[in-house]
């Protein structure tokens, strides 16, 4: 398509279009106004105004993971660019899609302390998949294109373009274009046949195989492929907890959660198994703890679509570099029914005689929200999470059957992640059921401006305030590894949340004790009008199990309350 | 980081753009590796630039870097040339200072080592030399019998030796 001379803000809007966005998170500034002046004449976009912008950027993470599109984020130079950078971390970690259009200065101001001005490029290198500093207009429509290809494409993630004040509100003279220029970019799609015949072959040697299933799993669909996979071989599967969801958490092979605070069944499999396959997993700390003492004797075979995953944790015995839905179609004809029926047995026994579970007795329990929250929607809902103990019990009690219904910030842990995602979330849910976020005291109030961008909107997440007043899993660690020592984790100055929510004139509900659970819950999932924040005062000391202390090796899990102070913990957080 | 770990020849073609360099140096510096030369340079299609890095380090992780390096969206190709059938060579110039009877004796070095003077003074000198490291590393410590004023490599550059390209 050909253009005359429309300006560099325009081209940029014009190709969003093309790329087939309709809608951006984000955030006006000096820099930024040609932009937000050439969306005013898009139709077909819609602009969501957060209230600060790492809410945005997490916004548009929801919505990206929600949808499997591309989120975009739209800021202004300096600090706008630079409250992004949270947002951009945290979807780089977890690997999700994402362009972030930053304004930046003139050209001819680029290294002199301009006002707002922010080397933003520089300071984002380590963070994003790749970025563009853009010097003329003629580059844009080249630009933009490759930042969306390179953002969705291979191992999603964040790409950043900054966009200087001239180049947007300067005329571009170059056509629209589909062509890259990206001569070192390289998407894997099917791995080599070899690797995958080797490792058919060593499945076929299996009798007690165990499928761990990431977030590549999902990034890639591959949810019909490992279901297939796991029935044809008779393998048991545990997920991580991005990848929750690609395998049906009420399969009989289903061992859910795997890893640090995942289900003992789980981390039994691990222990025992001869065999396990990584399909889009990279083998987190998390989830190995003791890495020299890993599933030492067993197979490990790694389909990964980024090749620097190979040998990066540990080496496996092979790795398939490709797309995990096609590895998994390649695999699939190669292998047939296992000698696994013991095994799966052993694996069922482990479920019935480990179950997970919450003490009934005390305050109003977390566990009890969320698993009273799964009861009510029959686990039909979209569920976003904040980072810390609820995180982990929504883990653990919010079975979801389904890809791209639960999100978390996995890699990075980013609090104050759970509640602006929740908004992206709700613009991109198509599934008709009801967006619900759970959020910790802590977490919550580090983005909790955001509760004017869901009011504006009219969109009616369900948001579960956790409130225990404390910053509950550093707390839990300074109980169990620090003599109690507790160490600036007392949130008590907490506000009433339920006034909070009224001030902004959403619904406010409040739970005290587990019997009102149901009733609040149900009234909240009534409620469709706007967001609803229901204020959970809950049980203020109590922590989450099982638990494998960080650096340890997992037959040390912890599966009930210790009777004795533990060692430090070797391993990182 | 210790300094027994060999050194690594890499190789690296790379897109011409802006913050190539940077996220290269990057990859190194989050594990703390430090690189012990680098030298950037235009190939044949102004496209591409030729990138030849020295660096110690842990075998294992070295080739992770590489690893890591070929995934950036502006590297072509990275490739280990460590024990690889390639040419090898740097340059360095040793600015000694030599009083004028001293001249002969460091004349006499520069020609076994088949080294050239580039400037000479009263009092100094200036020898540029090529070769492999040793030969350089040799050079140097025997010019340590005069005063070195100062002292500058260029790094390594490699190239495969044969049709191939590197």
């Amino acid at each position: 398509m050909a253009q005359n001379k429309i300006s560099g803000a325009q081209v940029v809007i014009e190709c969003l279009k093309r790329e087939g966005v309709d809608i951006i998170f984000g955030y006006p500034g000096g820099s930024a106004i040609p932009l937000f002046d050439a969306l005013l004449d898009s139709t077909t976009i819609k602009m969501v105004l957060s209230r600060h912008e790492q809410g945005a950027t997490h916004m548009a993470d929801g919505y990206a993971r929600q949808t499997g599109k591309v989120g975009v984020v739209l800021v202004t130079s300096g600090p706008g660019a630079t409250n992004t950078f949270t947002g951009i971390y945290t979807a780089m970690m977890d690997s999700i899609p994402l362009v972030v259009l930053t304004a930046q200065t003139t050209t001819p101001n680029l290294g002199k302390d301009a006002f707002q001005e922010c080397d933003t490029s520089g300071m984002t290198f380590a963070a994003v998949k790749h970025s563009f500093l853009v010097k003329s207009p003629d580059d844009l429509p080249q630009v933009m294109n490759e930042a969306f290809h390179i953002a969705r494409s291979g191992r999603p993630g964040p790409v950043l373009i900054d966009l200087p004040k001239d180049v947007t509100a300067g005329i571009c003279t170059k056509p629209f274009t589909d062509a890259t220029n990206l001569p070192g970019y390289k998407i894997p799609t099917y791995a080599p046949t070899e690797a995958v015949e080797k490792a058919a072959a060593l499945i076929k040697k299996s009798t007690k195989p165990l499928l761990l299933v990431g977030h590549g799993a999902m990034i890639s669909g591959a949810a019909r492929q490992v279901k297939e996979l796991a029935e044809k071989l008779n393998a048991p599967v545990a997920s991580t907890l991005l990848g929750l969801g690609v395998f049906p958490a009420s399969h009989e092979l289903s061992l859910g959660m795997l890893g640090m605070h995942g289900t003992v069944y789980a981390n039994k499999a691990v222990l025992d198994c001869d065999l396990i396959m990584s399909i889009g997993s990279r083998w987190d700390d998390r989830i190995t703890g003791k890495l020299d003492v890993f599933c030492k004797d067993a197979v490990k075979l790694h389909i990964d679509i980024d090749p620097a995953e190979d040998g990066k944790v540990l080496q496996p015995d092979v790795f398939m570099c490709g797309d995990a839905k096609l590895v998994l179609e390649q695999l699939l004809p190669l292998v047939g029914k296992l000698d696994s029926n013991e095994w799966v047995k052993t694996c069922q026994t482990w479920k019935k005689r480990f179950p997970l579970t919450y003490p009934k007795q005390g305050g109003l329990r977390m566990q009890h929200v969320i698993h009273t929250l799964w009861e009510l929607t029959k686990g039909k809902a979209i569920v976003t999470s904040d980072v810390g103990q609820h995180q982990m019990w929504v883990a653990q009690f919010f079975n979801v059957e389904n890809p791209r219904q639960l999100h978390n910030s996995g890699g990075a842990g980013t609090m104050g992640f759970g509640f602006p995602s929740s908004i992206g979330a709700s613009f991109g849910n198509t599934t008709g059921w009801p967006v619900c976020c759970f959020a910790g005291d802590g977490g919550f109030q580090m983005t909790m401006a955001e509760m004017a961008t869901a009011c504006i909107h009219k969109l009616p997440i369900k948001i579960f305030v956790m409130d225990n007043k404390f910053l509950g899993m550093v707390r839990q660690w300074q109980d169990l590894f620090y003599d109690k020592r507790y160490s600036a984790v007392n949130m008590e100055g907490n506000p009433d949340f339920v006034k909070f929510a009224e001030a902004y004139g959403a619904l406010g509900l409040r739970i005290k004790r587990g019997a009102d659970a149901e009733r609040v819950i149900k009234k909240a999932l009534e409620y469709n009008d706007g967001p609803v924040l229901i204020h959970c005062e809950c049980e203020k000391e109590d922590n989450v199990f099982p638990m494998i202390p960080a650096g340890a090796p997992i037959s040390s899990m912890i599966t009930e309350p210790p009777k004795t102070q533990l060692e430090k913990p070797t391993g990182s957080t | 980081m210790s300094q027994n770990h060999f050194a690594h020849s890499i190789s690296l073609l790379v897109a011409n753009r802006p913050g190539a360099l940077v996220r290269i140096a990057l990859v190194f510096s989050r594990r703390g590796y430090n690189i012990d030369s680098l030298v950037v340079s235009p190939t044949l299609d102004p496209e591409f630039s030729r990138m030849n890095i020295v660096a110690r380090g842990n075998p294992e992780i070295l080739m992770q870097i590489i690893k890591q390096l070929e995934k950036l969206v502006d590297v072509v190709q990275a490739k280990d040339h460590t024990d690889m059938n390639v040419v090898e060579k740097e340059l360095a110039l040793i600015k000694v200072r030599c009083k004028p009877e001293q001249r002969t004796e460091v004349l006499q070095l520069c020609d076994h080592f088949k080294a050239i003077t580039v400037d000479m003074t009263e009092n100094s000198m200036i020898i540029q030399i090529t070769g492999n490291t040793d030969k350089i590393d040799a050079m140097r410590s025997l010019c340590t019998k005069f005063e070195i004023v100062e002292y500058i490599r260029t790094g390594k550059v490699i190239m495969l030796r044969g049709e191939d390209r590197t």
